[in-house]
């Protein structure tokens, strides 16, 4: 597995560059993440990330456009709007966690 | 362990623009087979491909504010028909009996929701709004007798077959 180093950190990631621990995440590394891929953090995108982070504690996986919408409560099209294209995958990225596996 | 030096490994999330598009024609109208063409053009947008869903024939009632809530599926004619969780058929020859469609659809239901995946009319609110469009058929809506106030409020036009073709230029095709 890579190692690569973010907010002058040691990070785990995947060949994709997703991360694999999920205790090596915090507020300094999501930043950075969110900077590489030139999504400036803000405070609605702080609310998904925290859910996310959150639901996969409770869940042991990753949150799904829809369930962001039914259980996290911000609409998709929201979603698409604070993390244009691909938001599912890239709220995953920022929020230290794997992609998505639900269909839905 | 390998340490990267910089850049960094970032995710591919694709070109800003990258044209891929994707049109799906949704001929059918059992609940069944609704579902194919809704959580392909779901993963497409999630993915960032633009999409188009053509609702002909069948899948013209996936649309009709009147039909789109009592979608059915019958598991008369399909072979494939097992019971839930199991390996077992059961005989073609029980499949119209009375209340078979009814006892069917309402088990497939429960199973897709189990999945948290969404009833037909609120997986179109959910495709709109991930940026889908939905088009629906000219034919169709002439031989139902149906114009546009029939039709969900975000169905962008009713539109003939080269009006479709031609608009899907380039674009990937399903049909379904």
């Amino acid at each position: 597995m890579p190692v690569i180093e973010i907010a002058g950190r040691q990070i785990s990631v995947n060949e994709e560059g997703f991360l694999t621990n999920f205790d090596e995440w915090d507020v300094d590394v999501a930043t950075e993440l969110a900077k590489q891929i030139e999504i400036p953090m803000t405070e609605e995108r702080w609310k998904i990330i925290n859910f996310l982070r959150d639901d996969f504690k409770v869940q042991g996986e990753t949150a799904t456009s829809r369930r962001v919408q039914t259980v996290g409560g911000v609409p998709v099209k929201e979603q698409f709007a604070l993390f244009p294209k691909k938001p599912a995958k890239k709220m995953a990225y920022i929020a230290g966690l794997p992609k998505p596996k639900g269909c839905v | 362990m390998e340490t990267m030096t910089k850049p960094n490994l970032v995710p591919d999330f694709g070109a800003e623009d990258s044209g891929r598009k994707l049109a799906i024609i949704c001929s059918k109208g059992n609940l069944d087979m609704a579902y194919p063409g809704l959580i392909l053009a779901n993963a497409a947008l999630g993915e960032g491909v633009e999409t188009m869903l053509f609702f002909t024939f069948w899948g013209f009632d996936m649309i009709t504010k009147s039909r789109m809530n009592d979608l059915q599926f019958s598991p008369a004619g399909n072979t494939a028909m097992h019971l839930p969780g199991h390996d077992m058929h059961i005989p073609q020859a029980m499949m119209p009996a009375p209340g078979m469609t009814s006892v069917a659809t309402h088990m497939l239901k429960k199973q897709i929701a189990e999945l948290d995946v969404p009833e037909v009319p609120d997986f179109l609110d959910q495709i709109v709004a991930a940026g889908g469009h939905l088009w629906a058929c000219r034919m169709s809506a002439d031989m139902n007798k149906l114009s546009m106030n029939d039709l969900r409020d975000d169905v962008e036009g009713i539109i003939s077959a080269s009006d479709f073709i031609e608009m899907t230029e380039g674009a990937q095709l399903l049909f379904i």
